[in-house]
């Protein structure tokens, strides 16, 4: 019945392996060389076979191939699940389905696979190029499958059919993607598919390690102020991530991992600044706030030193609402223990600027903000110069910036400044995060890049608690008070975005950015809390997943009587002549003269008019004209016309 | 076991379609209430697919996964109401079937109209029955046209063929659903009975060939030849034809005429042969032979009498005499 075993054609087969190839030519660039090369050979070796109608290869050449594709993999991977893997092993048995098409059940087979490696693309990126890409490849594969059903249409009425097809889904498909109860995954476990390392903060701070992390212009995460007139001065938007207080000497390290509060643990009180955060993936716990944050976000917490951290590495955008207490400072009555690490310091190393901070105990005692100050004073005095290439630093990393080369990025800065403190007596630790950012004006969202990636100072002072000091502020104003282009010296190497001389680009990359931010936060980042805010607006309360079921049957139903309609829909033959016939025979048949519709027009006129005499003439008349009307070569217009009143005038 | 269980639920499946309103006056509308859709195994196959999609998208949170798997369920959905589409209001009637010997196959002549603006692709007609060996036949009918479909089947038994029950259907667009309906047109074919493969001489020496005139006999119009047998006269044999060929069968030749010699086909003359169906063999044979060779002839069967006559429709009222004779009610 369903014939699956009919035979390919020619044309069919051409359109398969066009299938083939859009679906699986944006995979290639993930694929190793020899993958992309054996693949390419299959597809060249069906085009040969289409082309010049060559016999497939023997029936056991695949299922050999097959195996010997299987054992590549696994060399190459050391596994056959997981992602990469798996689409790996789907494109093997793509261009071997491709030599072995012999029945409309291979065929069948192909369009399926085709499916899942348009799936596949995604799982590597889901920009719009890609999305647009993927229909194309969608469109490719529906067109194939319809070939392979009828394959006599040329390629543009294959094309264009497949195309109607696919828009008379996408209403479908809005709805089931906006209703459809969403699960947030991962359902099983991820191997091998942990987000390799993306470029950003790390848990430690090394010489060198912030001007790499600013080379690229990846987008780290956008806010979007509630009220786009209050957005803070950039000289205030200190974006807080990973807080360092161990140092070795050379490297800043992490030392609290676990979440200590689940509150913040200072008053909600002074300016307070709304704004909702969407977080980039960076596969690490930490979230990134305002400082400081008087909300957590769902399933986060504070660390003893006030890192944001989430409970599950970031793996996915997400989106949070936050409010920033610009002014507000924390750990007034802090813990000795934190105190102590603020102090530590390693032995020996350094000297001169230990000496240095000698000389401040020595002359303001306890004064800690005069410490402070006379710290500040210094850095100025020294004319240090913010550069992304200083010089390689040796052992003593801290003496060897701020006395010989002078140079440095803000992660020299901020080790220097701390270090100096502690060697005074003040506890003091470094904060890495993001400075600044820019604001679209297009769609009003702030977004923040690796290249604002910055670190400063986080001094205790006794009676204010943990104060923000940024060293670098010092030596660059315009860092913090613009950005990192404008506080570099000409010609150093920056990303080709951060860079602000060309002001049609900057426009562009605007433009680019809002729609690329509009698609990640309402296409890409449409997660089950989106969801339940969507339903939320549209008037549903405490929307669950029985809700949304409810909701999505309702206006599935409603599409499909629609699309039903819409295709059912017959335009039935409204000829004017038989509707005018019809209601001839009607006037007849009130006089028991029924018209069987195998009956022709003269024939029924004649047995009409033996039975009502008074009224033959004007029966073959009619029936004369309407036969005309009906049979004749080219009949006359106006002859409907007559018909008409001829009938309207006739009466039995 | 199994198989067997599901013939009989879809022989079911097919009276409860059917309704008992078989066969049905022409024209037939394929009407909503009559077409039924189910998905094929590669609509199967199609849907395990877009689980595992929507497995994968759920599992790695790609929302574009998301919006593939729903696109894709979308195209489901879409090429249900499309396979449908294609096969609803479809209006069906029996055209033209030509008599037939039993053994050879009738063609059944269907008329499918097609009142919409759009082609109707690849429709599939066939008989249901396993016992009856019918080559599907798939045709198009285009845009407020009419296509004709032959379906040809086998006939066996002598007298009148009704038309089986079919089975219209159709896969088109995509092949994942299948959409079809059962006909039982009121359309029948007659069969003749096979004329018997070895021609005994026609019965003149009966005698109740009726006033038979062998010197009458028409040898005005050549009207073409056929093998010679015995009883053909030696003068209408086509020596000239028989020369040019090498070897081969002598050749009789045939004649037309006013003046023909007229012979009545009597029942009782084949009662040597004992069996009905042979007997009827026999006559048929007998009544191409004698139509063949251009003579008048008539037919005298237990309650028919055809007056000796000539031409097609002679045969073809001859033939048919044969062909119901003690055929029951029909």
């Amino acid at each position: 019945m369903a014939r699956l075993d009919r035979p390919v054609s020619r044309r069919q087969s051409s359109w398969l392996l066009a299938a083939a190839l859009a679906s699986s030519l944006p995979l290639a660039a993930h694929m190793p060389l020899w993958l992309v090369i054996a693949t390419g050979a299959a597809f060249a070796w069906r085009a040969l076979l289409s082309w010049r109608q060559y016999r497939l290869p023997p029936r056991g050449l695949p299922p050999v191939m097959a195996i010997a594709g299987s054992i590549g993999v696994f060399i190459e991977y050391h596994t056959i699940l997981g992602r990469t893997p798996g689409i790996a092993l789907l494109l093997i048995f793509l261009g071997l389905k491709l030599l072995e098409l012999r029945s409309a059940r291979d065929a069948m087979a192909i369009v399926l696979l085709c499916f899942f490696l348009v799936l596949g693309q995604f799982l590597f990126s889901q920009t719009i190029p890609m999305a647009l890409q993927a229909a194309f490849a969608l469109i490719v594969t529906t067109a194939a499958l319809l070939a392979a059903n009828d394959d006599r249409p040329p390629i543009r009425a294959q094309l264009t059919r497949a195309g109607i097809l696919l828009a008379q889904a996408v209403p479908l498909m809005l709805l089931l993607f906006l209703l459809f109860p969403r699960i947030e995954g991962p359902l099983w476990g991820l191997p091998e598919d942990r987000r390799s390392a993306t470029s950003g903060l790390s848990d430690s701070m090394a010489p060198g390690s912030i001007a790499q992390v600013s080379q690229s212009d990846a987008v780290v995460f956008r806010a979007l102020f509630k009220h786009p007139e209050n957005i803070p001065p950039q000289a205030q938007l200190y974006w807080r991530g990973p807080v360092m207080p161990a140092f070795d000497g050379r490297v800043w390290r992490v030392t609290q991992t676990r979440a200590a509060y689940a509150a913040p643990p200072w008053p909600a009180r002074g300016p307070a600044t709304d704004y909702e955060l969407t977080l980039e993936a960076h596969g690490k716990f930490w979230l990134f706030a305002l400082e400081l944050p008087a909300l957590l976000p769902a399933d986060s917490g504070l660390t003893a030193d006030y890192q944001l951290l989430s409970r599950q590495p970031v793996r996915n955008r997400m989106r949070f609402e936050q409010r920033a207490l610009l002014l507000a400072s924390a750990g007034r009555e802090e813990a000795p223990a934190l105190l102590r690490e603020a102090l530590a310091l390693p032995q020996g190393g350094n000297p001169r600027i230990r000496a240095v901070a000698e000389g401040w105990r020595r002359q303001h005692g306890n004064d800690t903000a005069a410490i402070l100050v006379a710290a500040k004073e210094f850095f100025n005095r020294q004319l240090l110069i913010y550069t992304l290439n200083p010089p390689l630093l040796g052992k003593d990393s801290v003496d060897e910036f701020l006395f010989d080369s002078k140079r440095g990025f803000c992660e020299h800065f901020a080790s220097a400044f701390t270090f100096a403190l502690r060697a005074a007596g003040v506890p003091a630790r470094v904060v890495a995060g993001y400075q600044g950012g820019e604001v679209n004006p297009l769609d009003g969202y702030l977004v923040v890049r690796q290249y604002d990636a910055h670190a400063w100072s986080e001094v205790w002072l006794a009676g204010q608690g943990w104060v923000r000091v940024d060293p670098t502020a010092i030596a660059a104003p315009s860092r913090i008070n613009e950005n990192v282009m404008a506080a570099l010296p000409a010609g150093e190497p920056l990303p080709f975005l951060a860079r602000n001389d060309l002001a049609w680009l900057r426009e562009l990359r605007h433009r680019l950015d809002a729609v690329s931010n509009g698609w990640n936060q309402w296409v890409l980042g449409y997660n089950p809390q989106r969801q339940r805010d969507f339903l939320t607006r549209l008037g549903l309360d405490s929307p669950d997943w029985r809700s949304m079921i409810a909701v999505l049957a309702i206006f599935s139903g409603i599409t499909l009587l629609a699309l039903t309609f819409w295709i059912l829909r017959s335009r039935q033959r409204s000829d004017p002549a038989l509707l005018l016939w019809r209601r001839f025979a009607r006037k007849l048949a009130r006089c028991g003269i029924v018209w069987q519709p195998w009956q022709g027009p003269l024939d029924f006129a004649s047995r009409a008019a033996e039975k009502l005499p008074g009224r033959a003439a004007e029966i073959r008349e009619i029936a004369h004209d309407y036969a005309a009307l009906r049979y004749a070569a080219k009949p006359h217009e106006s002859s409907l016309l007559r018909l008409k009143t001829r009938i309207a005038s006739f009466k039995p | 076991m199994s198989a067997s269980l599901r013939s009989r639920a879809h022989a079911r499946f097919v009276r409860w379609a059917l309704r008992g309103k078989a066969p049905e006056a022409a024209p037939i509308l394929l009407e909503q209430r009559r077409v039924y859709v189910l998905p094929t195994r590669a609509g199967m196959a199609f849907a395990l697919t877009l689980a595992v999609i929507m497995l994968g998208a759920m599992n790695y949170n790609l929302s574009l996964g998301y919006a593939l798997a729903f696109l894709l369920a979308g195209l489901g959905i879409v090429a249900i109401l499309h396979s449908f589409r294609n096969l609803v209001q479809v209006s069906l009637r029996p055209g033209r079937c030509d008599p037939v010997f039993a053994g050879t196959p009738a063609t059944f002549n269907l008329i499918l109209e097609n009142a919409r603006n759009e082609q109707r692709t690849s429709l599939r007609l066939f008989v249901g029955d396993p016992d009856v060996a019918c080559t599907p036949v798939e045709i198009d009918v285009p845009a407020q046209g009419f296509a004709v479909a032959a379906l040809v089947l086998p006939s066996s038994r002598r007298g009148w063929y009704a038309f089986p029950r079919t089975t219209v259907e159709t896969t088109w667009p995509l092949g994942w659903i299948r959409a079809w309906s059962y006909i039982a047109p009121d359309a029948r074919c007659l069969v003749y009975p096979a004329p018997a493969p070895k021609a005994p001489p026609l019965p003149w020496h009966d005698e109740s060939s009726h006033g038979a005139q062998r010197d009458g006999r028409g040898s005005d119009d050549f009207s073409g030849l056929r093998n010679h047998q015995a009883a053909d006269p030696p003068r209408h044999v086509a020596w000239k034809a028989v020369a040019r060929q090498e070897q081969g069968p002598l050749l009789t030749k045939l004649f037309a005429g006013s003046s023909a010699q007229e012979l009545v086909f009597e029942w009782e003359a084949t009662v040597a042969l004992g069996d009905i169906e042979q007997r009827l063999s026999m006559l048929t044979r007998w009544l191409l032979d004698a139509e063949a060779s251009g003579m008048r002839w008539g037919l005298r069967l237990p309650g028919t009498h055809l007056a000796p006559g000539h031409g097609s429709a002679h045969l073809a009222a001859g033939l048919a005499a044969l062909a119901l004779f003690d055929h029951g009610a029909s």
